[in-house]
């Protein structure tokens, strides 16, 4: 067992919220590191009331036990706070696939400072044709859209 | 309790109280969004609390845990700005409290980004993410209802009006904060003041709304002196904890 190995298996670990997307992928799991051969799994929370948090910290310690690894800590770590630039290019993609509006890259400080908002893609019809309906949205992450062109509804996963 | 530790609390609490009346929305709100939105906020308040009563619980080993801060307190020893506890009113009351106090609690968090304390700054760096989108939701609605109908524009101004002796308390400087400022660790509330009365002036005259005049100020609930709507609140917050005690979900 090694910290490749661990990694390996936290790729299977799915968010619960987002299950098509794994909890590296979203860049929840920080850090791994082997002390005394302990293993520590560093997670961080993308909001401070995300609920989904216990349940990512469960799953994580069942796919450890399950796989045989026995001597692991899970710790939750606030700094440096997460970011959806820590989202991989292949969770946008799947984002999009589940019919939620991918995050831009770079952080949405400077926008939200100007009082702007960005141009934001509707991922059923590819219009950028689309209006805020509300800042908050289906889930702490996520604001709530909707499409000019085809009408839909639907839920963009807002930078932090 | 150490003077970092006051502080501590006082932050938790203040969150803590204003999430449990936000939540009060849960099913009111008066279009879906908002209903969603006010709840929302309820949840990152109800986060940052719950990480600075994780926090207290390490750094006070007296095995307490966060619920414990949360249900088990009697009134007095909430510390929360009177502001937070206050009943939610109407919409425009709940939205122009939101404003007035999401405008300090992002001057107050840029302040302790630069906290000479580690976990005050890594409290207010994750924080401030949540409460820009606080602010911005409140200020968007306060120009909206302000530079609406008569109506909407009347009740708005009544809220603002209405909130507006319970703001001076929010930039009292507290005695035990005295020693934490000369050493770094937070803002003294009092410097905040000039720069918080800019920013709401600036959004109120964009709605069109008339800044109030500042009179006589509500103050106390960083003392734990309460207004009578604090065990109301309590009582039916700890309702749960008190008549099943150590329930959990």
């Amino acid at each position: 067992m090694n910290t490749e190995r661990i990694w390996n298996l936290l790729n299977e670990v799915p968010d619960p919220e987002i299950p098509n997307i794994n909890v590296v992928e979203m860049g929840i799991v920080r850090d791994v590191q082997e002390t005394n051969q302990q293993f520590i799994v560093s997670i961080t929370p993308t909001y401070s009331g995300c609920p989904a948090m216990h349940a990512i910290e469960q799953d994580i310690k069942q796919k450890l036990a399950d796989s045989g690894v026995t001597n692991f800590e899970v710790k939750t770590v606030l700094s440096p706070a997460w970011t959806t630039d820590w989202m991989t290019d292949e969770a946008l993609r799947k984002l999009e696939e589940v019919g939620i509006a991918a995050p831009h890259r770079g952080s949405a400080d400077k926008n939200l400072l100007m009082g702007k908002l960005r141009e934001v893609k509707c991922p059923r019809c590819g219009s950028y044709d689309t209006h805020m309906l509300s800042q908050f949205g289906t889930t702490a992450c996520k604001s709530l859209y909707k499409c000019n062109s085809c009408k839909d509804p639907f839920d963009y996963f807002k930078c932090i | 309790m150490k003077n970092e530790e006051t502080l501590a609390l006082h932050l938790a609490d203040n969150t803590l109280i204003l999430g449990q009346r936000l939540g009060e929305w849960c099913g009111n709100g008066p279009v879906i969004e908002e209903d969603i939105a006010l709840t929302n906020i309820a949840l990152d308040y109800i986060g940052q609390t719950s990480i600075l009563y994780k926090h207290l619980c390490e750094a006070i080993p007296d095995g307490k845990d966060e619920d414990d801060y949360a249900f088990l307190r009697t009134e007095r020893e909430y510390k929360n700005f009177i502001l937070c506890e206050l009943p939610i009113g109407d919409y425009g009351f709940t939205i122009a409290r939101q404003f007035v106090f999401s405008q300090w609690y992002l001057l107050y968090l840029e302040a302790l980004q630069n906290s000479t304390i580690t976990f005050f700054q890594e409290f207010a760096a994750k924080s401030i993410k949540e409460v820009r989108y606080h602010l911005q939701h409140s200020q968007d609605w306060v120009i909206r209802l302000g530079d609406g109908t008569d109506e909407s524009k009347a009740r708005m101004q009544n809220a603002i009006n209405s909130v507006w002796n319970y703001t001076g308390e929010l930039f009292q400087d507290f005695p035990s904060d005295a020693e934490l400022v000369e050493r770094g660790v937070c803002p003294a509330n009092s410097s905040l003041h000039a720069t918080w009365m800019n920013k709401v002036e600036e959004t109120l005259l964009e709605a069109g709304l008339t800044v109030p005049a500042s009179g006589w100020m509500h103050s106390g609930g960083r003392k734990g002196l309460h207004s009578e709507h604090m065990g109301h609140l309590l009582s039916e917050m700890q309702y749960m904890q008190r008549s099943y005690p150590n329930c959990e979900w």
